[in-house]
């Protein structure tokens, strides 16, 4: 669904020159109107590319207002249903609401680490110089086990 | 304020060692092993990439599986189920490199906080201890993948330092070196934000910028043509800036025609695997029992074993019952959802179900927003299937790319897969992975992360070998900046010719160009409207169509910084584009029914075409050069 900005909840992330959607967006659809001149509503942004949207959720999920939302695709599906997260530091919370009025709810784990905390290094082997050009290994020496009985000129 | 503006940019000119140019799987996996080389030696090194690394890339949504691990399986199976589902032919050396090294990577990721789902018993068992994975598949593996990139990109952007990522910087060609025209010197790009172009020189780059997307008519056309299959942002930007500067392209005939939920795209594979649902058509029927016969025609069944066959030959059987108006296909979500829950309790069945929406609320949310829409929950209702708009990719189940040298330690390789450097094209200096690397598909997430760690590696060793390089530019920077540049000029010159912004005769707005490119390559380049055939006949009307699109190429107007990130991202859907027609060209055969066929020479023919298509592009001439490149096995048949 091309995802919608509610005019009520956006504060264009407090007068900032960029808002968090539009530095998350991976596809550049999210623009803050600062003067109002495009969208009728200053200092709101708006999807300015709907046609163009993928649906990953991405400026949803990182809007501090909640402010965004999607309407799945209006050529493909009928109206009334509704997809909504809530992504906290550990877990997501979804809301599906469908056309009908039926409602799902349901929470999962997204990282076991707290964000930001990651020590890319932590704990793994110092490079070897000698063994840069060694192909079996990589620097953490990882490499799987290798049965070179299957190679046909073994 | 400053002076610049539009159409007359700051240029901001950098000098680094290695340069990334992309900021998905393949980058990360790349900045994570390039700075612990590097931690001793000072190299300069640069990640650009034209979106947010936390969410940019084909895994920017999330994913719900691991697609590539090995665990318990020798990298020589993976071999030839690549092999296989590739029907015959990939580079053996670079899929087995994959498969020695990926598994790394995904402890890596589980160490980084990605939850891995675990057997009964296994809970809180990190794979390195021994914690056995849940299979979908021999190959997969279950993860709450929500935060897959943003906790791969955390750890990317630890280890290569913050000031040395570029976001929303999009560099759209590679500029050769000046005194040595088979190597690449630099890179040119723009800021999608500012009025600010960039050129950077370099000894080294990594081009990994996805795979290519929106270059067919998708089946959707309105709002839901962003609805695409694999990332709409991919725009063949790593082909076609690999082609431009006359680096040798291998197998861009292949394509990928995944059969999925109609409309929203979502995942089937948990569903066939983990869920053992069926397929089935108009009548209940199983079509691919009823239709196995077919796979005895036209040697489609070479690479057939058992019930294991090429994803394409799946797509074949479904086809054949859309064609003769059995469709639609559905998949049976309730019987499957039942045969399950019989023997469960309550709590259990809450839980399947869960496991059933995170499938999609993981990495196709917008499959959820159609089921809500039309009131389908999947132990009540029935999907759709269908098969998507055609995608060209190197990563995921296709293998089209560019020819890459391997390692040379696996025994058998044959000269011409090496050439000193493992992932270097054939421009020296400029290497890739991910959906770059051509001829070896199936690598997946994972795979994508250890296949940029490897090529890193590689570019370590070659600066380090290479170091009195000094690179020069074969273009002025104010060449590159009036050829970057060239839509908003077009835009400015000409925008108060008339009254309506968008119709003028003397420009053409990317969104128009991007329309008349898949209008074509739908039409004569086996899209969905032919049911993915084409002919001899047909291509050649697609050739003399292209080649006037390319000429027009030029005309784009970009009336801003956004419009001008889609006319260069269009740029490069075209060359995409034709090197894939020219492959489909070439290959006499139909290598892979069910993804498309020559009507023309409808059999697979090993006997002439059990080889690899490589193609050369000269931008100075425009035109391409193809030929055969032998293919050779090296892992023993089962």
């Amino acid at each position: 669904m091309p995802t919608y900005v509610r005019t009520e909840k956006c504060d264009g992330c407090k007068g900032q020159d960029r808002t968090a959607c539009m530095y998350i967006c991976p596809h550049d659809l999210m623009r803050l109107d600062k003067d109002g001149s495009e969208t009728g509503h200053a200092m709101r942004a708006y999807n300015q590319e709907p046609e163009q949207c993928w649906e990953c959720y991405s400026c949803i999920k990182i809007c501090p207002q909640n402010a965004i939302e999607c309407r799945s695709y209006a050529d493909v599906t009928p109206l009334g249903g509704m997809v909504q997260p809530l992504r906290g530091s550990d877990a997501i919370m979804w809301t599906i609401k469908f056309r009908n009025g039926n409602m799902k709810r349901f929470k999962f784990p997204i990282r076991t680490t707290a964000e930001g905390s990651t020590e890319p290094y932590a704990g793994l082997p110092e490079p070897v110089d000698a063994e840069i050009g060694d192909h079996s290994t990589l620097f953490t020496k990882g490499t799987h086990s290798c049965d070179m009985s299957q190679f046909n000129a073994s | 304020m400053s002076e610049y503006s539009l159409g007359n940019p700051e240029v901001i000119e950098e000098e680094v060692d290695i340069l990334i140019i992309g900021g998905g799987m393949a980058a990360c996996g790349a900045a994570f092993e390039l700075q612990r080389w590097n931690e001793n030696k000072n190299l300069k090194i640069k990640m650009v990439d034209k979106a947010a690394v936390d969410r940019s890339g084909a895994v920017a949504q999330g994913l719900s599986a691991i697609n590539t691990y090995m665990g318990e399986n020798d990298p020589a199976d993976y071999v030839r189920y690549v092999r296989g589902d590739l029907m015959g032919i990939t580079r053996e050396d670079l899929v087995y490199d994959t498969g020695r090294h990926v598994d790394d990577s995904v402890h890596n990721f589980e160490r980084w906080g990605l939850p891995i789902w675990k057997q009964e018993g296994d809970e809180g068992k990190s794979l390195t201890e021994g914690g056995k994975p849940v299979r979908s598949g021999r190959w997969q593996i279950m993860i709450n993948g929500e935060s897959y990139k943003p906790i791969v990109a955390e750890a990317a952007k630890k280890a290569l330092g913050i000031d040395n990522i570029q976001e929303r910087v999009f560099i759209v060609r590679m500029v050769d070196d000046k005194n040595d025209p088979g190597r690449v010197a630099g890179a040119a790009g723009f800021s999608v934000r500012d009025n600010k172009m960039y050129v950077y020189k370099f000894k080294a780059c990594l081009l990994v910028c996805g795979g290519a997307v929106n270059v067919f008519r998708p089946r959707s056309v309105g709002e839901g043509s962003g609805r695409a299959w694999y990332p709409v942002w991919n725009a063949g930007s790593t082909y076609a800036m690999a082609a431009e500067a006359g680096a040798e392209l291998t197998l861009m005939e292949n394509r990928f025609v995944p059969a999925r939920f109609k409309d929203g795209y979502g995942p089937v594979g948990a569903w066939f695997l983990l869920f053992k649902a069926k397929a089935m058509n108009a009548k209940g029927e199983d079509y691919s029992e009823k239709n196995a016969h077919l796979l005895q025609e036209h040697g489609y069944g070479a690479y057939v074993k058992g019930h294991a066959m090429g994803t394409c030959l799946r797509n074949h059987l479904m086809m054949h019952e859309m064609k003769n108006g059995m469709g639609p296909i559905f998949m049976d979500t309730v019987t499957a959802l039942a045969n399950l829950a019989e023997k469960m309790t309550p709590k259990e069945i809450k839980h399947l179900e869960a496991e059933a929406w995170e499938d999609f609320l993981d990495m196709t949310i917008g499959q959820c927003g159609i089921w809500a829409g039309e009131n389908i929950e999947p132990d009540k209702e029935m999907s759709e299937l269908m098969p998507t708009e055609p995608y060209l990719l190197g990563s995921h189940a296709g293998c089209a790319g560019i020819w890459c040298s391997g390692p040379e330690d696996l025994p058998g390789t044959p000269d011409h897969y090496h050439w000193g450097y493992n992932r270097m094209t054939t421009v020296r200096g400029l290497f890739t992975e991910g959906d770059g690397c051509g001829a070896s598909g199936h690598k997946f997430s994972s795979g994508s992360h250890a296949g940029g760690r490897i090529a890193a590696k590689a570019m370590i060793k070659y600066v380090e070998d290479n170091s009195d390089i000094a690179p020069e530019l074969d273009r002025s920077v104010d060449e590159l900046k009036e050829e970057i540049y060239r839509p908003v000029q077009t835009f400015l010159e000409h925008k108060d010719y008339t009254t309506a912004i968008d119709v003028n005769p003397h420009y053409i707005t990317p969104k128009m160009l991007q329309f008349r490119l898949q209008k074509l390559m739908d039409e004569y380049v086996a899209g969905v409207s032919t049911w993915y055939q084409t002919n001899a006949a047909m291509l050649g009307v697609a050739e003399r169509k292209l080649g006037m699109l390319k000429e027009d190429s030029l005309k784009m107007r970009a009336k801003d910084l956004h419009e001008l990130l889609r006319a260069w991202e269009n740029y490069h859907r075209i060359l995409t584009a034709e090197a894939h027609m020219k492959h489909i060209q070439f290959r006499e055969e139909t290598r892979y029914p069910g993804y498309y066929y020559r009507t023309d020479f409808l059999d697979l023919d090993d006997e002439n075409w059990k080889c690899f298509v490589n193609s050369n592009y000269d931008r100075n001439t425009g035109e391409w050069t193809l030929k055969k490149v032998p293919w050779v096995e090296l892992i023993k048949e089962d």
